[in-house]
């Protein structure tokens, strides 16, 4: 497959950032360095290409139905201009995706748009047709991905910042809502929406402005590294490490996102999901905190402090805020519970770790 | 990019650093392999009195991203530890042939420290 790559590529390769493949796309990772675009992000602001975001618009009579019908948060309840996290599963319940479900202003031309992770665009315009189709719903869904550019703007200096070049006003707007009007003077869809824990927002344009966007928001840019752990302070999942239909096939209850299900809406995964709501999951992501000198690290082993097997890490970092060593991991339920100290076996050495409440960043 | 290559060093293709120091040999990583790495936040060593063998993975440096085995140019028994990178591991980073070396053995084959690449052939292997 080709790679794939952002309407902002040249703008970065000049800034001089390292590149990597991430979805099928060519994104920065890394412009100057990761810690120091890490804390530009905390202490003020900073600047995220997210292009790579896949978009999924849906029109039509039946455009909320369909979609309520395909994620597990009640999408139903939502008033144009407001959004809401959700996951996307299967018959069995089981993640194929973690998606923000925006019901756009009234002024816009498709009634939804979902925001999936990178390279699922394909995936999901499809799921969201086929499934129309066969329900004999009235739905027109298009891929709008290679259309749309995304720019995130987050860090606490960031409502100072976009105020200056956009007339949303900013400050009606709540947290998982979305206005139309323009930034740098050119249309955009403005959501105060990020994956950093800060306050933040999100300008979708289209691809062919988003160097005037880019442009006129003078911060810090920002690569996937940086834009990782801050997630990870924040438990954030990361669609591909904490849950991916074949490598990591995972519940939402199990992936602690509980609190985006909605059984009393009647979804694609419902039932089975009541049925792990009522006994609970067997193993469920955990946030661990090093208490010995290590890294948890993907697919390291967790264990309790006499070597039986726990689970496994799904990701973890060197916290850049924290200055310790932190991941997530899934960890059997029954045997394992917040405030425990078990072990991540580093290089074949059993570490010391402490189960944490997540966000391990505590605001 | 220009990355600083200095005279009184050896190299390794798995871009370590030997240099003579009073009849020891100190190591380190390269400015080209700090700046691929990128942050350095974890570093793991041997401690003073292991062997270690040439050519043979002696350490781990971790950077955010990715975790690195590093390789010993010059073999021997390990007489210094850099301790000051338990607290700041950033050090290989600021000053990779400087504060931020590694470790220092003391050589058990002077030969070995001939048999790496001169500053000119490990300039030309990075280019």
């Amino acid at each position: 497959m080709d790679t794939r790559t952002p309407p902002l590529r040249a703008r970065h390769a000049a800034a001089d950032a390292e590149f990597t493949d991430f979805g099928g796309w060519d994104m920065p990772v890394v412009f100057s360095s990761i810690s120091q675009e890490h804390a530009a992000v905390r202490d003020s602001v900073g600047l995220f290409d997210v292009s790579h975001m896949s978009q999924v618009a849906v029109d039509g009579p039946d455009a909320v139905a369909v979609t309520q019908r395909l994620v597990t948060n009640d999408v139903g309840e939502l008033d144009p201009g407001e959004a809401i996290y959700a996951a996307v599963t299967d018959e069995d319940g089981i993640m194929l995706d973690d998606v923000v479900v925006y019901r756009l202003p009234a002024d816009r031309k498709a009634e939804i748009l979902v925001v999936a992770n990178a390279g699922h665009d394909a995936e999901m315009t499809e799921r969201w047709r086929s499934h129309a189709e066969s329900w004999g719903l009235d739905a027109a869904v298009a891929n709008r991905t290679d259309d749309y550019a995304m720019v995130a703007v987050q860090g606490p200096d960031s409502p100072e910042l976009l105020a200056a070049e956009t007339d949303v006003a900013l400050g009606d707007l709540a947290r998982f809502e979305v206005a139309s009007g323009t930034v740098a003077g050119v249309d955009a869809l403005v959501a105060r929406t990020g994956y950093t824990g800060e306050a933040g927002f999100e300008v979708l344009c289209a691809s062919e402005d988003a160097g005037a966007v880019w442009d006129a928001l003078e911060a810090r840019p920002c690569g996937l590294g940086a834009r990782d752990t801050l997630r990870l302070e924040m438990g954030f999942l990361l669609s591909g490490e904490e849950f991916d239909p074949e490598a990591e096939p995972r519940t939402p209850y199990a992936a602690d996102i509980g609190f985006a299900v909605a059984l009393d809406t009647a979804f694609v995964g419902r039932d089975a999901l009541e049925a792990v709501y009522e006994d609970g999951p067997e193993e469920r992501l955990r946030g661990l905190t090093m208490i010995d000198r290590g890294i948890p690290r993907k697919g390291y082993e967790v264990t309790s402090p006499d070597g039986a097997p726990l689970g496994h890490v799904t990701s973890g970092t060197m916290s850049p805020t924290l200055g310790e060593g932190i991941g997530l991991a899934y960890v059997d339920t029954d045997r394992a519970g917040p405030g425990d100290v078990l072990r991540v076996v580093v290089r074949g050495e059993p570490k010391k770790a402490r189960i944490t409440t997540t966000p391990f960043l505590q605001g | 990019m220009n990355y600083e290559i200095p005279d009184d060093c050896r190299y390794l293709d798995s871009h370590e650093w030997a240099r003579r120091e009073d009849g020891h040999v100190r190591l380190g990583i390269s400015d080209f392999a700090q700046d691929e790495l990128g942050d350095v936040v974890f570093v793991e060593l041997p401690a003073a009195g292991d062997e270690v063998a040439t050519d043979e993975a002696f350490g781990v440096i971790e950077s955010i991203k990715a975790v690195s085995d590093i390789y010993a140019p010059v073999g021997g028994e390990v007489v210094a530890v850099n301790d000051a990178l338990l607290e700041e591991p950033e050090l290989v980073n600021d000053a990779p042939y400087g504060d931020g070396w590694l470790i220092e053995v003391d050589p058990a084959d002077e030969s070995a420290f001939e048999d790496l690449l001169s500053p000119a052939d490990y300039e030309e292997q990075i280019e």
